[in-house]
């Protein structure tokens, strides 16, 4: 049994140690919006937020998160997470969108940090994430648009 | 009415709401069942179900049922602003949902079965689907004009909201139930484009499905979650055509969660509580495999041989004039081999799909991009009648051709792990990334030999050899592809080119090679159009001429629609040669593909350790009437990213018959550092919509060639460019 705190709630699941917190989040606790892509931490899908940082969950066990605090796309809030979402509609980012949960939460995590990214900056902090649709160019527009909504 | 079954009559529509969905061949046997998808109803609570396509319901929701799966390209979207345009909806009561797999409603009519490729989305539902909102549309304002007591010929339809000069006024929602008390008009008039509100017009649609794939809500085949689900990862033979010789579950059945370990003959399955145990399971089993039928040749045996078979004589695919007299009288001799890998596919979401089955009726749910075929596959080997098999078609997470099966491989995976088991044991079948990227269904190896000559400034002769697997010869798709002889996917874009030469030749060699390979976003023009713009460059080159001016000399007036596209992107991107400027040089390329014309020019440096870097793509698209502007050029950006990513970097390789990447780490994609500036124009026309899904892919490969041989590195003869001759 592995006691594990995402969006707020205290979940206990049957599961064993080693079992990426991925799988105990979509199987187990049944948020589905962390996706699976490649297990290896290479595509970003999985992308959630551990105690605020944007962390791979296929690669991370749920026996060394602890106590901390998850957050996945179901539980977002805040103005980096309104803005950044109300930015992926308006400009029409998705694709097939499978990735984009993984995308959103990176480029949250980037504006949580970085109050106005540059090209340079959003590179670096994307790059991690991959898009087989290649949505790049509206990502990016994507990301200042939120920035400059954040501005106001 | 519906376009295709004329039983859907007035009469069933009279019966009412219960009965409206009869065509759609399901709530009426759901009412009486409670096993396998029973609470699957496509189209919601509708109260007004005109034809196959549009449900209204009573809160003015206009719901249309889209035969065409989304995985990205955007069918939802398309189909439904078709659809809303006639029946003058607002965009914002418009929604999309996939309708169920029936093929005399639901066909593709390119295809005459259910299915979605080609790039025929659009092309092939632009009547269809607007004929269907004017047929709804006619409906709701005769029900108006009852009720109002005045003729329908007075009544106005703007917005979703019906009106009449009097001052009444009403939503579809209201007359929705009324309407469905109505005979379906037969023939329903279409408006003339200059009456278009919604289609062709910036910003006036936006993606139905963008709302809930930014917030993580979008549903896709892995996130299917029943009761007493087992999740079901399959061991498959590392080389091709291999299959199990023995096999020991001990250990795997020990793995907490797991629940059983089945063969199924080329594999084992492992069945288990969650995808975790399931991979745990399946990394536990000892397998040994029975490779003597299996495919041993890696990838450089293979390269050996197709360049071996392109110096001899194959399949006549396209011949005029006599191409090898004048290569042997030209001034300036030219010769071009090109090779091309193995690539994946690779969508973000690997293959999947879910199916409960009770030994009498089975639902299927997954990605289905061959509806039809696929669920007789399913049928046939659950041993069940057509009618008890309902297959819901999920959005998928990318295709790019993986999920166009035609061998119905995963259907028939899906369908055997169920039968297997036994009924009443619901199963979530999943591939992990390395089944995706090591299981084959390529776009094929292809090594094409190109012979040119140049005389008096002109190119005199054209000779072309392509080898590689065809995907179709010895299928039951065999009959509908190949035409005497020749697959034309193996040979589309080099039998035919837009370029006029006195004497041409193209032959192909189709091998048979034991590696599974299908259809790749764009087809052959994955690798003939990157062989085609890159040889008539270089034989241009060669004449003395400009990139652009001497492709639009050679098109003279034949081609129209290409030297429209290449005019338009030279302008675009201000084109003056192609340089070198600052470091930087530019290079052109133009392809038809699936009815639609894109020409792009490429801005491209050389990277201090031998990487080429896209700086801007500026390109010009002709696919007909623009439904959607922005999902075009949506469509052009990812399509030219997608065909970037694999010029640069793709590759699947085989040694000794098995695939050496794994994973994103050795199979590299493009990522957002390595995405350039796209700028796209799309001419306007009044052609029929053609496609667009696929069509953005073929020009940046060569494009981005072309501009490496001004910068003097030479146009890569072997893809990658990264690790090649680059």
């Amino acid at each position: 049994m592995v006691s594990l705190k995402v969006n707020g709630t205290t979940h206990t699941v049957d599961v064993d140690d080693d079992t990426p917190l991925l799988w105990a989040i979509r199987d187990n606790i049944g948020l589905t919006g962390t996706k699976f892509g490649c297990g290896v931490a290479q595509c970003g899908a999985c992308t959630v937020f551990i105690d605020g940082q944007a962390l791979r969950s296929c690669v991370t066990p749920v026996s060394a998160v602890g106590t901390s605090e998850i957050t996945t796309i179901e539980g977002l809030a805040g103005k980096e997470a309104d803005a950044v979402q109300a930015a992926w509609i308006a400009r029409d980012v998705p694709q097939c969108g499978y990735c984009q949960s993984g995308q959103v939460m990176s480029a949250i995590a980037l504006l949580k940090e970085n109050k106005k990214p540059t090209d340079r900056d959003i590179d670096l902090a994307m790059n991690g994430n991959l898009c087989r649709c290649a949505t790049y160019v509206r990502i990016r527009a994507a990301i200042h648009d939120a920035a400059r909504a954040l501005e106001i | 009415m519906t376009a295709h079954d004329p039983k859907l009559s007035r009469r069933s529509l009279l019966a009412g709401a219960g009965a409206l969905v009869i065509g759609l061949h399901l709530p009426r046997n759901a009412k009486a069942q409670s096993g396998a998808g029973a609470a699957y109803r496509p189209g919601g609570n509708a109260s007004f179900a005109p034809n196959a396509f549009i449900r209204v319901a009573p809160d003015s929701t206009v719901t249309v049922l889209i035969k065409h799966i989304e995985f990205g390209q955007g069918p939802f979207t398309g189909l439904a602003t078709l659809a809303a345009e006639e029946m003058d909806a607002a965009w914002s009561q418009m929604r999309a949902e996939h309708a169920p797999a029936d093929v005399k409603l639901y066909a593709n009519l390119a295809f005459g079965v259910q299915g979605t490729g080609g790039s025929t989305a659009i092309a092939n539902s632009w009547e269809q689907m607007r004929k269907a909102g004017a047929a709804a549309r006619m409906m709701l304002v005769q029900a108006a004009a009852d009720a109002w007591k005045v003729p329908a010929s007075e009544i106005k339809v703007e917005a979703g909201v019906i009106s009449h000069a009097s001052g009444r006024k009403g939503s579809f929602g209201e007359f929705a139930e009324a309407a469905s008390k109505l005979s379906v008009p037969e023939n329903p008039p279409l408006k003339p484009a200059s009456a278009y509100k919604l289609i062709g017009k910036e910003g006036a649609t936006k993606r139905l499905d963008s709302a809930d794939k930014s917030r993580g809500k979008a549903q896709f085949t892995i996130d299917i979650h029943t009761p007493n689900m087992l999740t079901v990862v399959v061991a498959r033979s590392p080389r091709f055509g291999g299959k199990v010789a023995s096999f020991d579950a001990a250990e795997a059945l020990k793995v907490k969660g797991v629940v059983d370990v089945k063969s199924i003959g080329y594999g084992v399955a492992v069945y288990a509580n969650g995808m975790w145990p399931a991979l745990k399971g399946r990394e536990a089993l000892k397998v040994t495999w029975d490779d003597s039928a299996a495919e041993k040749r890696g990838s450089p045996e293979l390269i050996a041989e197709y360049r071996k078979l392109a110096r001899q004589p194959g399949t006549v695919a396209g011949s005029h004039g006599d191409a090898e007299a004048a290569l042997a009288k030209a001034d300036k001799f030219i010769e071009a081999e090109f090779v091309f890998p193995y690539l994946a596919h690779a969508p973000m979401e690997p293959l999947d799909g879910y199916l409960e089955w009770d030994g009498q009726t089975a639902h299927a749910r997954f990605g289905s991009q061959f509806q039809t075929t696929e669920h007789q596959t399913i049928a046939g080997i659950l041993g069940l009648p057509p009618e008890k098999v309902r297959l819901e078609t999920m959005l998928a997470g990318g295709s790019f051709g993986r999920r166009a099966q035609v061998s119905q491989h995963l259907a028939a995976e899906l369908a055997t792990v169920a039968k297997t088991i036994g009924p009443n044991r619901p199963v979530k079948v999943v591939w992990t990334r390395e089944d995706d990227l090591t299981g084959g269904y390529y776009r094929p190896l292809f090594v094409h030999r190109f012979r040119g000559a140049v005389k008096d400034g002109k190119i005199a002769a054209w000779s072309s050899t392509l080898v590689g697997q065809s995907f179709f010869l010895g299928t039951p798709f065999e009959a509908m592809v190949v035409k005497n002889g020749i697959d034309s996917t193996s040979v589309e874009g080099a039998s035919e080119i837009f370029y006029e030469v006195a004497d041409f030749r193209c032959e192909v060699h189709n091998p048979k090679v034991g590696v599974p390979t299908l259809w790749w976003r764009s087809v052959g023009h994955t690798h003939t159009g990157y062989a085609v713009e890159c040889f008539v460059d270089e034989l241009l080159q060669a004449a003395g001429q400009d990139a652009v001016k001497g492709r639009l000399a050679l098109m003279g007036d034949k081609h129209p629609r290409a030297a429209g596209v290449l005019k338009a992107v030279a302008e675009l991107a201000g084109w003056k040669g192609p340089g070198p400027v600052d470091g930087r040089a530019r290079g052109v390329a133009v392809v038809e593909s699936f009815g639609s014309f894109v020409a792009q020019i490429a801005e491209v440096s050389m990277g201090p350790e031998g990487e080429p870097k896209v700086h801007k793509v500026w390109c010009a698209v002709d696919c007909g009437v623009a439904v959607n502007p922005d999902i075009i050029r949506a469509q052009v950006e990812g399509g030219i990213g997608f065909g970037l990513g694999h010029a640069l970097y793709g590759q699947i390789t085989l040694d000794g018959g098995r695939p050496v990447q794994t994973n994103f780490h050795e199979y590299r994609s493009l990522r957002i550092h390595e995405m350039p500036e796209v700028e796209v124009t799309i001419i306007a026309s009044t052609e029929k919509p053609s496609g667009i899904g696929e069509p953005g892919v073929p020009p940046i490969g060569p494009a981005v060639a072309n501009a490496l041989a001004a910068l003097g590195h030479g146009r890569p003869r072997q893809l990658p460019m990264q690790g090649g001759t680059v």
